[in-house]
Protein backbone atom coordinates (compact mmCIF):
# COMPACT_ATOMS: atom_id res chain seq x y z
CA UNK A 1 0.00 0.00 0.00
CA UNK A 2 1.55 3.56 -0.61
CA UNK A 3 0.67 6.65 1.32
CA UNK A 4 0.78 9.88 0.27
CA UNK A 5 0.64 13.13 2.22
CA UNK A 6 0.03 16.35 0.76
CA UNK A 7 1.44 18.95 3.55
CA UNK A 8 2.79 22.96 2.90
CA UNK A 9 4.32 24.24 6.30
CA UNK A 10 2.83 27.80 5.55
CA UNK A 11 -1.08 27.65 5.17
CA UNK A 12 -3.56 28.68 2.72
CA UNK A 13 -0.68 27.22 -0.41
CA UNK A 14 -3.84 24.63 -1.91
CA UNK A 15 -2.88 21.65 -0.56
CA UNK A 16 -6.61 20.53 -0.65
CA UNK A 17 -7.22 21.83 -3.78
CA UNK A 18 -4.61 19.62 -5.19
CA UNK A 19 -5.61 16.79 -3.24
CA UNK A 20 -9.43 16.60 -4.22
CA UNK A 21 -7.95 16.52 -7.69
CA UNK A 22 -5.84 14.03 -6.71
CA UNK A 23 -8.68 11.96 -5.31
CA UNK A 24 -10.29 12.55 -8.38
CA UNK A 25 -7.61 11.15 -10.93
CA UNK A 26 -6.92 8.17 -8.58
CA UNK A 27 -8.42 4.86 -9.38
CA UNK A 28 -8.40 2.96 -6.18
CA UNK A 29 -7.58 5.11 -3.32
CA UNK A 30 -9.25 5.67 0.08
CA UNK A 31 -8.66 9.37 1.56
CA UNK A 32 -7.82 10.69 4.47
CA UNK A 33 -8.26 14.73 5.87
CA UNK A 34 -5.60 15.33 8.30
CA UNK A 35 -6.37 18.63 8.26
CA UNK A 36 -7.83 18.32 11.88
CA UNK A 37 -8.29 21.64 13.08
CA UNK A 38 -9.58 22.98 9.89
CA UNK A 39 -10.98 20.71 7.50
CA UNK A 40 -12.16 21.72 3.95
CA UNK A 41 -11.96 18.39 1.83
CA UNK A 42 -15.70 17.43 2.67
CA UNK A 43 -16.57 20.51 0.96
CA UNK A 44 -15.68 19.50 -2.49
CA UNK A 45 -16.59 16.14 -2.08
CA UNK A 46 -19.18 16.50 -0.38
CA UNK A 47 -19.37 12.85 1.84
CA UNK A 48 -22.50 10.70 2.45
CA UNK A 49 -21.27 10.08 6.70
CA UNK A 50 -21.32 6.05 6.95
CA UNK A 51 -19.98 5.82 10.47
CA UNK A 52 -19.39 8.53 13.54
CA UNK A 53 -16.95 7.69 16.28
CA UNK A 54 -16.74 10.02 19.01
CA UNK A 55 -12.87 10.82 19.85
CA UNK A 56 -12.22 10.63 23.75
CA UNK A 57 -8.42 11.64 24.18
CA UNK A 58 -6.80 12.13 27.50
CA UNK A 59 -8.06 13.75 30.42
CA UNK A 60 -9.03 16.78 32.42
CA UNK A 61 -8.89 18.17 35.83
CA UNK A 62 -11.66 19.65 37.14
CA UNK A 63 -11.59 20.43 40.72
CA UNK A 64 -14.81 19.45 42.79
CA UNK A 65 -15.78 23.10 44.77
CA UNK A 66 -17.68 21.23 47.09
CA UNK A 67 -14.64 18.98 48.27
CA UNK A 68 -11.97 21.83 48.05
CA UNK A 69 -10.45 23.20 50.95
CA UNK A 70 -8.81 26.49 49.32
CA UNK A 71 -5.65 25.63 50.26
CA UNK A 72 -3.75 26.11 46.90
CA UNK A 73 -0.88 23.23 46.85
CA UNK A 74 -2.37 22.33 43.09
CA UNK A 75 -1.38 25.70 41.74
CA UNK A 76 2.49 25.70 41.65
CA UNK A 77 3.09 22.45 40.40
CA UNK A 78 1.38 22.96 37.41
CA UNK A 79 3.67 23.80 34.67
CA UNK A 80 0.90 25.22 32.36
CA UNK A 81 -0.81 28.13 34.82
CA UNK A 82 -3.94 26.45 34.19
CA UNK A 83 -4.99 26.53 38.08
CA UNK A 84 -5.88 29.89 39.64
CA UNK A 85 -8.33 31.00 42.47
CA UNK A 86 -11.78 32.64 42.06
CA UNK A 87 -14.33 33.24 43.83
CA UNK A 88 -17.19 31.41 43.59
CA UNK A 89 -20.84 33.06 43.06
CA UNK A 90 -21.79 32.97 46.59
CA UNK A 91 -18.25 34.95 47.06
CA UNK A 92 -16.44 31.77 48.02
CA UNK A 93 -12.87 31.45 47.30
CA UNK A 94 -11.59 28.28 45.43
CA UNK A 95 -9.57 27.07 42.86
CA UNK A 96 -10.69 26.25 38.70
CA UNK A 97 -8.46 25.26 36.40
CA UNK A 98 -8.87 26.48 32.65
CA UNK A 99 -9.70 23.80 30.88
CA UNK A 100 -8.20 25.22 27.42
CA UNK A 101 -4.88 25.43 29.33
CA UNK A 102 -5.15 22.14 30.90
CA UNK A 103 -2.48 19.62 29.56
CA UNK A 104 -4.18 16.92 31.34
CA UNK A 105 -1.51 15.46 32.76
CA UNK A 106 -2.65 14.73 36.84
CA UNK A 107 -0.22 16.50 38.64
CA UNK A 108 -2.73 18.39 40.65
CA UNK A 109 -5.14 15.53 41.07
CA UNK A 110 -1.77 13.39 42.57
CA UNK A 111 -0.84 16.72 44.55
CA UNK A 112 -4.52 17.50 45.96
CA UNK A 113 -4.28 16.40 49.73
CA UNK A 114 -7.85 15.78 50.39
CA UNK A 115 -8.78 14.08 46.69
CA UNK A 116 -11.13 17.14 45.41
CA UNK A 117 -9.39 17.12 41.71
CA UNK A 118 -11.63 14.68 39.31
CA UNK A 119 -10.14 13.49 36.29
CA UNK A 120 -12.56 12.60 33.26
CA UNK A 121 -12.04 11.64 30.13
CA UNK A 122 -12.35 14.54 27.54
CA UNK A 123 -14.51 13.93 24.50
CA UNK A 124 -12.32 16.28 22.08
CA UNK A 125 -13.93 15.86 18.94
CA UNK A 126 -15.64 12.98 15.88
CA UNK A 127 -14.26 11.17 13.45
CA UNK A 128 -16.03 9.49 10.68
CA UNK A 129 -15.91 7.39 7.58
CA UNK A 130 -17.79 8.59 4.55
CA UNK A 131 -18.27 7.63 0.71
CA UNK A 132 -17.81 10.34 -2.02
CA UNK A 133 -18.03 10.18 -5.75
CA UNK A 134 -13.87 9.41 -5.45
CA UNK A 135 -13.59 6.89 -3.20
CA UNK A 136 -14.12 5.88 0.73
CA UNK A 137 -13.28 8.95 3.38
CA UNK A 138 -11.67 9.40 6.70
CA UNK A 139 -12.33 12.80 8.06
CA UNK A 140 -12.71 14.48 11.42
CA UNK A 141 -13.83 17.31 13.66
CA UNK A 142 -12.37 18.54 16.57
CA UNK A 143 -14.36 19.71 19.17
CA UNK A 144 -13.69 24.13 19.71
CA UNK A 145 -10.45 24.73 21.59
CA UNK A 146 -9.75 21.49 21.84
CA UNK A 147 -6.43 19.48 22.04
CA UNK A 148 -4.42 16.61 20.65
CA UNK A 149 -5.07 17.08 17.36
CA UNK A 150 -1.96 15.09 16.84
CA UNK A 151 -3.59 12.56 18.17
CA UNK A 152 -6.40 12.36 16.24
CA UNK A 153 -4.64 12.53 12.99
CA UNK A 154 -3.06 9.32 13.88
CA UNK A 155 -6.36 7.92 14.38
CA UNK A 156 -7.83 9.18 10.96
CA UNK A 157 -5.08 7.67 10.04
CA UNK A 158 -4.84 4.12 11.22
CA UNK A 159 -8.71 4.51 10.09
CA UNK A 160 -7.27 4.87 6.48
CA UNK A 161 -4.78 2.32 6.03
CA UNK A 162 -7.54 0.22 7.92
CA UNK A 163 -9.86 0.62 5.33
CA UNK A 164 -7.44 0.34 1.95
CA UNK A 165 -6.78 -3.05 3.69
CA UNK A 166 -10.15 -4.04 4.27
CA UNK A 167 -11.44 -2.92 0.62
CA UNK A 168 -7.74 -3.81 -1.14
CA UNK A 169 -7.31 -0.80 -2.38
CA UNK A 170 -3.68 0.47 -3.13
CA UNK A 171 -3.46 4.04 -2.21
CA UNK A 172 -4.15 6.12 0.80
CA UNK A 173 -4.76 9.67 0.21
CA UNK A 174 -3.90 12.63 3.04
CA UNK A 175 -4.84 16.08 3.31
CA UNK A 176 -1.97 17.00 6.00
CA UNK A 177 -2.40 20.45 8.46
CA UNK A 178 -0.28 22.92 7.85
CA UNK A 179 2.57 23.96 10.14
CA UNK A 180 6.15 21.64 11.32
CA UNK A 181 4.17 20.78 15.07
CA UNK A 182 2.65 17.85 15.61
CA UNK A 183 0.01 17.37 13.74
CA UNK A 184 1.78 17.69 10.84
CA UNK A 185 4.50 14.95 12.29
CA UNK A 186 1.86 12.37 12.86
CA UNK A 187 0.40 13.05 9.71
CA UNK A 188 3.81 12.33 7.72
CA UNK A 189 4.72 9.25 10.17
CA UNK A 190 4.66 6.25 7.88
CA UNK A 191 3.93 7.86 4.39
CA UNK A 192 5.41 6.41 1.24
CA UNK A 193 6.28 10.18 0.29
CA UNK A 194 4.93 13.90 1.11
CA UNK A 195 3.74 16.49 -1.63
CA UNK A 196 5.09 20.11 -0.56
CA UNK A 197 2.64 22.29 -2.22
CA UNK A 198 4.20 25.71 -1.70
CA UNK A 199 3.62 29.35 -3.20
CA UNK A 200 6.72 31.59 -4.83
CA UNK A 201 6.78 34.16 -1.96
CA UNK A 202 9.17 34.89 0.86
CA UNK A 203 6.75 33.19 3.46
CA UNK A 204 6.42 30.28 0.87
CA UNK A 205 10.10 30.09 0.80
CA UNK A 206 11.22 30.56 4.54
CA UNK A 207 8.13 27.98 5.53
CA UNK A 208 9.17 25.30 2.69
CA UNK A 209 12.79 25.44 4.02
CA UNK A 210 11.34 24.50 7.55
CA UNK A 211 8.99 21.60 6.51
CA UNK A 212 11.81 20.36 4.14
CA UNK A 213 14.15 20.11 7.42
CA UNK A 214 11.00 18.31 9.40
CA UNK A 215 10.27 15.64 6.31
CA UNK A 216 14.18 14.78 6.29
CA UNK A 217 14.53 14.68 10.18
CA UNK A 218 11.75 11.81 9.86
CA UNK A 219 13.43 10.46 6.48
CA UNK A 220 10.48 10.24 3.99
CA UNK A 221 10.20 11.23 0.46
CA UNK A 222 9.64 14.55 -0.67
CA UNK A 223 8.27 16.08 -3.91
CA UNK A 224 7.52 20.11 -3.89
CA UNK A 225 5.16 21.70 -6.45
CA UNK A 226 4.95 25.46 -6.77
CA UNK A 227 1.42 26.52 -6.89
CA UNK A 228 0.72 30.28 -7.97
CA UNK A 229 4.06 29.97 -9.70
CA UNK A 230 3.50 33.17 -12.61
CA UNK A 231 3.02 35.60 -9.41
CA UNK A 232 6.49 35.82 -9.23
CA UNK A 233 8.42 33.16 -11.69
CA UNK A 234 12.01 34.40 -10.41
CA UNK A 235 11.01 33.35 -6.79
CA UNK A 236 9.82 29.61 -8.38
CA UNK A 237 13.06 28.82 -9.73
CA UNK A 238 14.60 29.68 -6.37
CA UNK A 239 12.05 27.09 -4.65
CA UNK A 240 12.94 24.70 -6.91
CA UNK A 241 16.88 24.99 -6.69
CA UNK A 242 16.11 25.01 -3.15
CA UNK A 243 14.23 21.81 -3.23
CA UNK A 244 16.89 19.45 -5.63
CA UNK A 245 19.81 21.23 -2.75
CA UNK A 246 17.66 19.61 -0.04
CA UNK A 247 16.93 16.25 -1.81
CA UNK A 248 13.57 17.10 -2.83
CA UNK A 249 12.41 16.45 -6.52
CA UNK A 250 10.53 18.97 -7.92
CA UNK A 251 7.01 17.73 -9.14
CA UNK A 252 5.88 20.85 -11.23
CA UNK A 253 4.03 24.03 -11.53
CA UNK A 254 0.42 25.28 -11.03
CA UNK A 255 -0.51 28.26 -12.57
CA UNK A 256 -2.47 31.18 -11.03
CA UNK A 257 -6.36 30.62 -11.22
CA UNK A 258 -8.99 32.55 -10.40
CA UNK A 259 -10.93 29.29 -11.70
CA UNK A 260 -9.90 27.33 -8.85
CA UNK A 261 -11.99 29.42 -6.48
CA UNK A 262 -15.38 29.38 -8.93
CA UNK A 263 -14.26 25.33 -8.54
CA UNK A 264 -14.36 25.56 -4.97
CA UNK A 265 -17.49 27.67 -5.09
CA UNK A 266 -19.29 24.75 -7.48
CA UNK A 267 -18.30 21.94 -5.07
CA UNK A 268 -15.87 20.70 -7.74
CA UNK A 269 -12.38 19.58 -8.19
CA UNK A 270 -10.24 21.27 -10.39
CA UNK A 271 -9.63 18.87 -12.24
CA UNK A 272 -13.72 18.39 -12.99
CA UNK A 273 -13.89 21.82 -14.45
CA UNK A 274 -12.81 23.28 -17.64
CA UNK A 275 -9.92 25.96 -15.56
CA UNK A 276 -6.87 26.14 -17.00
CA UNK A 277 -5.07 24.98 -14.16
CA UNK A 278 -6.49 21.99 -14.40
CA UNK A 279 -3.41 20.85 -17.32
CA UNK A 280 -0.75 21.61 -14.82
CA UNK A 281 -2.41 19.60 -11.44
CA UNK A 282 -3.15 16.72 -13.97
CA UNK A 283 0.49 16.83 -14.93
CA UNK A 284 1.61 16.96 -11.02
CA UNK A 285 -0.36 13.79 -10.51
CA UNK A 286 1.75 12.46 -13.18
CA UNK A 287 5.11 12.94 -12.56
CA UNK A 288 4.00 11.16 -8.90
CA UNK A 289 3.22 8.64 -10.62
CA UNK A 290 5.99 6.27 -8.90
CA UNK A 291 4.69 7.31 -5.64
CA UNK A 292 1.01 6.39 -6.02
CA UNK A 293 2.04 3.03 -8.08
CA UNK A 294 5.26 1.91 -7.27
CA UNK A 295 6.04 -1.14 -5.68
CA UNK A 296 4.40 -1.12 -2.27
CA UNK A 297 1.20 -0.95 -3.94
CA UNK B 1 -4.67 46.19 24.73
CA UNK B 2 -3.59 42.76 22.98
CA UNK B 3 -5.23 42.41 19.62
CA UNK B 4 -4.68 38.68 19.06
CA UNK B 5 -4.73 38.01 15.02
CA UNK B 6 -6.08 34.89 14.12
CA UNK B 7 -8.08 32.47 11.55
CA UNK B 8 -8.93 28.66 11.22
CA UNK B 9 -8.03 28.45 7.66
CA UNK B 10 -3.84 29.05 7.11
CA UNK B 11 -2.85 31.48 4.35
CA UNK B 12 -5.93 33.90 4.76
CA UNK B 13 -3.33 36.67 5.36
CA UNK B 14 -2.81 36.77 8.97
CA UNK B 15 0.56 37.99 8.65
CA UNK B 16 -0.31 40.48 6.41
CA UNK B 17 -2.85 41.80 8.34
CA UNK B 18 -0.21 41.76 11.64
CA UNK B 19 2.64 43.54 9.93
CA UNK B 20 0.81 46.09 8.47
CA UNK B 21 -1.71 46.93 11.71
CA UNK B 22 1.72 47.37 13.21
CA UNK B 23 3.02 49.59 10.74
CA UNK B 24 0.03 51.57 10.34
CA UNK B 25 -0.31 52.45 14.15
CA UNK B 26 0.73 56.07 15.30
CA UNK B 27 2.49 54.70 18.83
CA UNK B 28 4.77 52.24 20.06
CA UNK B 29 3.57 49.01 19.14
CA UNK B 30 4.73 45.51 20.48
CA UNK B 31 4.28 42.68 17.42
CA UNK B 32 4.78 38.99 18.41
CA UNK B 33 4.84 36.74 15.94
CA UNK B 34 2.76 33.08 18.23
CA UNK B 35 3.05 31.25 14.86
CA UNK B 36 6.30 29.75 16.24
CA UNK B 37 6.12 26.92 14.00
CA UNK B 38 6.38 29.12 10.95
CA UNK B 39 7.09 32.79 11.89
CA UNK B 40 6.96 34.95 8.86
CA UNK B 41 6.44 38.40 10.66
CA UNK B 42 10.31 39.14 10.55
CA UNK B 43 10.52 38.64 6.81
CA UNK B 44 8.51 42.05 6.33
CA UNK B 45 11.42 43.86 8.53
CA UNK B 46 14.47 43.79 6.52
CA UNK B 47 18.15 43.83 8.38
CA UNK B 48 16.94 43.60 12.13
CA UNK B 49 19.51 43.26 14.72
CA UNK B 50 18.31 40.77 17.10
CA UNK B 51 18.87 39.27 20.26
CA UNK B 52 17.93 35.47 20.80
CA UNK B 53 17.64 33.86 23.60
CA UNK B 54 16.82 30.00 24.11
CA UNK B 55 13.97 28.18 25.54
CA UNK B 56 13.99 24.73 27.83
CA UNK B 57 11.72 22.62 28.71
CA UNK B 58 11.86 20.30 31.56
CA UNK B 59 12.68 16.73 30.85
CA UNK B 60 13.15 13.66 33.30
CA UNK B 61 15.96 12.02 33.72
CA UNK B 62 16.37 8.43 35.50
CA UNK B 63 19.32 7.41 38.25
CA UNK B 64 19.84 3.87 37.21
CA UNK B 65 21.33 3.43 40.91
CA UNK B 66 18.24 4.26 42.49
CA UNK B 67 15.43 3.11 39.96
CA UNK B 68 13.58 -0.11 41.35
CA UNK B 69 11.89 -0.84 38.47
CA UNK B 70 8.68 -0.52 40.45
CA UNK B 71 6.84 1.51 37.23
CA UNK B 72 4.84 4.12 38.86
CA UNK B 73 6.18 6.62 36.71
CA UNK B 74 4.97 4.81 33.94
CA UNK B 75 1.12 4.48 35.44
CA UNK B 76 1.27 7.91 35.97
CA UNK B 77 2.37 9.45 32.51
CA UNK B 78 -0.47 10.32 30.45
CA UNK B 79 1.57 10.59 27.65
CA UNK B 80 3.25 7.37 27.73
CA UNK B 81 6.52 9.08 27.77
CA UNK B 82 8.12 6.98 30.08
CA UNK B 83 7.50 3.17 29.49
CA UNK B 84 8.05 0.41 32.42
CA UNK B 85 8.32 -3.02 32.39
CA UNK B 86 9.34 -3.89 35.51
CA UNK B 87 12.77 -1.68 34.66
CA UNK B 88 14.06 1.45 34.47
CA UNK B 89 11.98 3.46 32.34
CA UNK B 90 12.50 4.32 28.49
CA UNK B 91 12.11 8.02 28.21
CA UNK B 92 10.43 9.23 24.44
CA UNK B 93 11.63 12.69 24.54
CA UNK B 94 9.07 13.62 21.82
CA UNK B 95 6.19 12.25 23.96
CA UNK B 96 6.88 14.43 27.17
CA UNK B 97 5.20 17.21 27.90
CA UNK B 98 7.23 17.88 30.65
CA UNK B 99 4.96 18.22 33.33
CA UNK B 100 7.07 16.93 36.11
CA UNK B 101 4.76 14.47 37.66
CA UNK B 102 7.04 11.63 37.16
CA UNK B 103 9.39 12.99 39.60
CA UNK B 104 6.70 13.76 42.06
CA UNK B 105 5.36 10.30 41.72
CA UNK B 106 8.77 8.43 41.96
CA UNK B 107 8.94 6.49 45.73
CA UNK B 108 12.52 6.10 44.99
CA UNK B 109 13.13 10.06 44.66
CA UNK B 110 15.82 8.77 41.16
CA UNK B 111 13.63 11.08 38.71
CA UNK B 112 15.25 14.11 38.64
CA UNK B 113 14.63 16.57 35.76
CA UNK B 114 17.36 18.25 33.38
CA UNK B 115 16.50 20.15 29.84
CA UNK B 116 16.08 20.04 26.86
CA UNK B 117 16.01 22.98 23.75
CA UNK B 118 12.20 23.59 22.15
CA UNK B 119 13.44 26.89 20.31
CA UNK B 120 13.99 30.32 20.69
CA UNK B 121 12.76 33.82 21.15
CA UNK B 122 14.06 36.69 19.59
CA UNK B 123 13.63 39.95 19.79
CA UNK B 124 14.54 43.06 18.03
CA UNK B 125 13.72 46.86 16.87
CA UNK B 126 12.44 48.75 13.38
CA UNK B 127 11.29 52.64 13.97
CA UNK B 128 8.33 52.21 16.48
CA UNK B 129 7.90 48.53 16.02
CA UNK B 130 9.34 46.02 18.55
CA UNK B 131 8.95 42.26 17.32
CA UNK B 132 9.07 39.39 18.94
CA UNK B 133 9.30 36.14 17.14
CA UNK B 134 9.05 32.42 18.60
CA UNK B 135 10.60 29.81 16.45
CA UNK B 136 10.47 26.33 17.00
CA UNK B 137 13.00 23.78 16.70
CA UNK B 138 12.68 21.35 13.84
CA UNK B 139 10.80 17.99 15.26
CA UNK B 140 9.78 19.79 18.71
CA UNK B 141 5.75 18.98 19.73
CA UNK B 142 5.88 21.71 22.72
CA UNK B 143 4.29 24.59 20.53
CA UNK B 144 2.11 25.94 23.36
CA UNK B 145 4.69 26.36 25.84
CA UNK B 146 6.99 27.99 23.12
CA UNK B 147 4.29 29.85 22.83
CA UNK B 148 3.77 30.75 26.36
CA UNK B 149 7.51 32.13 26.60
CA UNK B 150 6.62 34.57 24.05
CA UNK B 151 3.74 36.05 25.77
CA UNK B 152 5.45 36.05 28.74
CA UNK B 153 8.19 38.46 26.47
CA UNK B 154 5.21 40.41 25.14
CA UNK B 155 3.48 41.30 28.01
CA UNK B 156 3.87 45.21 28.41
CA UNK B 157 1.88 47.87 28.55
CA UNK B 158 0.45 50.08 25.52
CA UNK B 159 -0.63 48.16 21.96
CA UNK B 160 0.40 44.60 21.21
CA UNK B 161 -0.42 42.64 17.99
CA UNK B 162 -0.31 38.92 18.55
CA UNK B 163 -0.22 36.91 15.18
CA UNK B 164 -1.60 33.42 16.27
CA UNK B 165 -1.13 30.20 14.22
CA UNK B 166 -3.67 29.32 11.74
CA UNK B 167 -6.38 26.10 12.74
CA UNK B 168 -8.77 26.07 15.82
CA UNK B 169 -6.29 24.15 18.58
CA UNK B 170 -3.88 24.14 21.49
CA UNK B 171 -1.72 26.53 19.56
CA UNK B 172 -4.45 29.40 18.31
CA UNK B 173 -6.40 28.60 21.68
CA UNK B 174 -3.02 29.72 23.92
CA UNK B 175 -1.87 32.65 21.98
CA UNK B 176 -5.32 34.01 22.22
CA UNK B 177 -6.06 33.56 25.76
CA UNK B 178 -5.72 36.62 27.83
CA UNK B 179 -6.05 38.93 24.57
CA UNK B 180 -8.51 42.09 24.21
CA UNK B 181 -9.78 41.52 21.49
CA UNK B 182 -9.78 38.74 18.33
CA UNK B 183 -9.47 39.37 14.54
CA UNK B 184 -10.55 36.53 12.38
CA UNK B 185 -9.06 36.74 8.67
CA UNK B 186 -10.92 34.88 6.24
CA UNK B 187 -11.54 35.08 2.34
CA UNK B 188 -14.89 35.15 0.88
CA UNK B 189 -14.44 30.97 -0.40
CA UNK B 190 -17.00 27.91 0.83
CA UNK B 191 -13.28 27.43 2.79
CA UNK B 192 -12.91 30.32 4.04
CA UNK B 193 -16.22 30.15 5.57
CA UNK B 194 -16.04 27.09 7.00
CA UNK B 195 -12.62 27.60 8.92
CA UNK B 196 -14.09 30.94 10.14
CA UNK B 197 -17.12 29.17 11.83
CA UNK B 198 -14.91 27.06 13.46
CA UNK B 199 -12.80 30.11 14.33
CA UNK B 200 -15.56 31.52 15.67
CA UNK B 201 -16.64 28.43 17.96
CA UNK B 202 -13.46 28.83 19.32
CA UNK B 203 -13.55 32.75 19.86
CA UNK B 204 -16.64 32.45 21.51
CA UNK B 205 -15.09 29.40 23.73
CA UNK B 206 -12.68 31.62 24.79
CA UNK B 207 -14.93 34.36 25.36
CA UNK B 208 -13.29 37.16 23.53
CA UNK B 209 -15.02 39.96 21.62
CA UNK B 210 -14.06 39.96 18.28
CA UNK B 211 -14.42 40.92 14.28
CA UNK B 212 -13.79 39.73 11.08
CA UNK B 213 -11.35 41.03 8.12
CA UNK B 214 -12.18 39.62 4.46
CA UNK B 215 -9.22 39.48 2.79
CA UNK B 216 -9.03 39.18 -1.24
CA UNK B 217 -12.50 40.58 -1.05
CA UNK B 218 -14.00 40.06 -4.66
CA UNK B 219 -12.28 36.69 -5.47
CA UNK B 220 -15.48 34.68 -4.29
CA UNK B 221 -19.03 35.24 -3.24
CA UNK B 222 -20.90 36.53 -1.09
CA UNK B 223 -21.81 33.81 1.66
CA UNK B 224 -19.23 34.99 4.32
CA UNK B 225 -20.47 38.71 4.34
CA UNK B 226 -24.36 37.15 4.35
CA UNK B 227 -23.29 34.92 7.39
CA UNK B 228 -21.83 37.58 8.98
CA UNK B 229 -24.90 39.58 8.72
CA UNK B 230 -27.58 36.72 9.61
CA UNK B 231 -25.09 36.42 12.98
CA UNK B 232 -24.92 40.06 13.79
CA UNK B 233 -20.65 39.53 13.53
CA UNK B 234 -18.96 42.57 12.64
CA UNK B 235 -17.06 42.65 9.43
CA UNK B 236 -13.88 44.98 10.07
CA UNK B 237 -12.79 45.41 6.79
CA UNK B 238 -12.47 44.47 3.25
CA UNK B 239 -8.74 43.64 1.75
CA UNK B 240 -10.07 43.59 -1.86
CA UNK B 241 -8.38 40.64 -4.48
CA UNK B 242 -5.49 42.83 -6.30
CA UNK B 243 -2.80 41.12 -7.74
CA UNK B 244 -0.97 43.94 -6.80
CA UNK B 245 -0.64 42.99 -3.10
CA UNK B 246 -0.21 39.33 -3.78
CA UNK B 247 3.06 40.33 -5.68
CA UNK B 248 4.19 42.94 -3.01
CA UNK B 249 4.11 40.34 -0.75
CA UNK B 250 5.81 37.71 -2.84
CA UNK B 251 8.58 40.09 -2.51
CA UNK B 252 8.55 40.46 0.90
CA UNK B 253 7.31 44.10 0.87
CA UNK B 254 5.07 45.21 3.71
CA UNK B 255 1.78 46.94 2.22
CA UNK B 256 1.59 50.06 3.36
CA UNK B 257 5.02 50.80 2.10
CA UNK B 258 4.68 49.40 -1.61
CA UNK B 259 1.08 50.50 -1.82
CA UNK B 260 0.73 53.61 0.95
CA UNK B 261 -3.58 54.00 -0.94
CA UNK B 262 -4.22 51.03 1.78
CA UNK B 263 -2.91 52.40 4.78
CA UNK B 264 -6.55 54.06 6.11
CA UNK B 265 -7.70 50.80 5.60
CA UNK B 266 -5.08 48.83 8.05
CA UNK B 267 -5.42 52.78 10.77
CA UNK B 268 -9.35 52.18 10.47
CA UNK B 269 -9.32 48.32 11.72
CA UNK B 270 -6.98 49.77 15.11
CA UNK B 271 -9.41 52.28 15.43
CA UNK B 272 -12.53 50.15 14.68
CA UNK B 273 -11.77 47.59 17.54
CA UNK B 274 -10.76 50.73 20.19
CA UNK B 275 -7.27 50.13 20.02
Amino acid sequence: MNELVVISGKGGTGKTSLLASFAVLAENAVLADCDVDAADLHLILAPTVRERHEFWSGHEAVVNEEDCINCGICVEPCRFDAVSQVRTETGESTYRIDPVACEGCGVCVHVCPVEAIDFPERLSGHWMVSDTRAGPMVHARLGAAAENSGKLVTTVKQAARQLAKDQRRDLVLVDGPPGIGCPVIAAIGGATAVLIVTEPTVSGLHDLERVLKLARHFGVESHVCVNKWDLNPARTAEIEDMALAAGAKPAGRVRYDPAVTRAQIGTRAVVETDAPSATDIRKVWDALTLVHQGENA
Amino acid sequence: MKLAIASGKGGTGKTTLAVNLALAADRAVLLADCDVEEPNDHLFFPALEWSEQVIDWPLPEVDEALCDGCGECSDFCQYNALISFGTVPYISPDLCHGCGGCQLICPKKAITETSRRIGVVKTAAMEHVSLIEGRGDIGSTLTPSLIRAVKTKASAAGLSILDAPPGTSCPMITTLQGSDFAVLVTEPTPFGLNDLQLAVDAVRELGLPFGVVINRAGSGDDRVLDWCRDNQITVLAEIPEDRRIAEAYSRGEALVTTLPEYRDLFAGILEKVGA
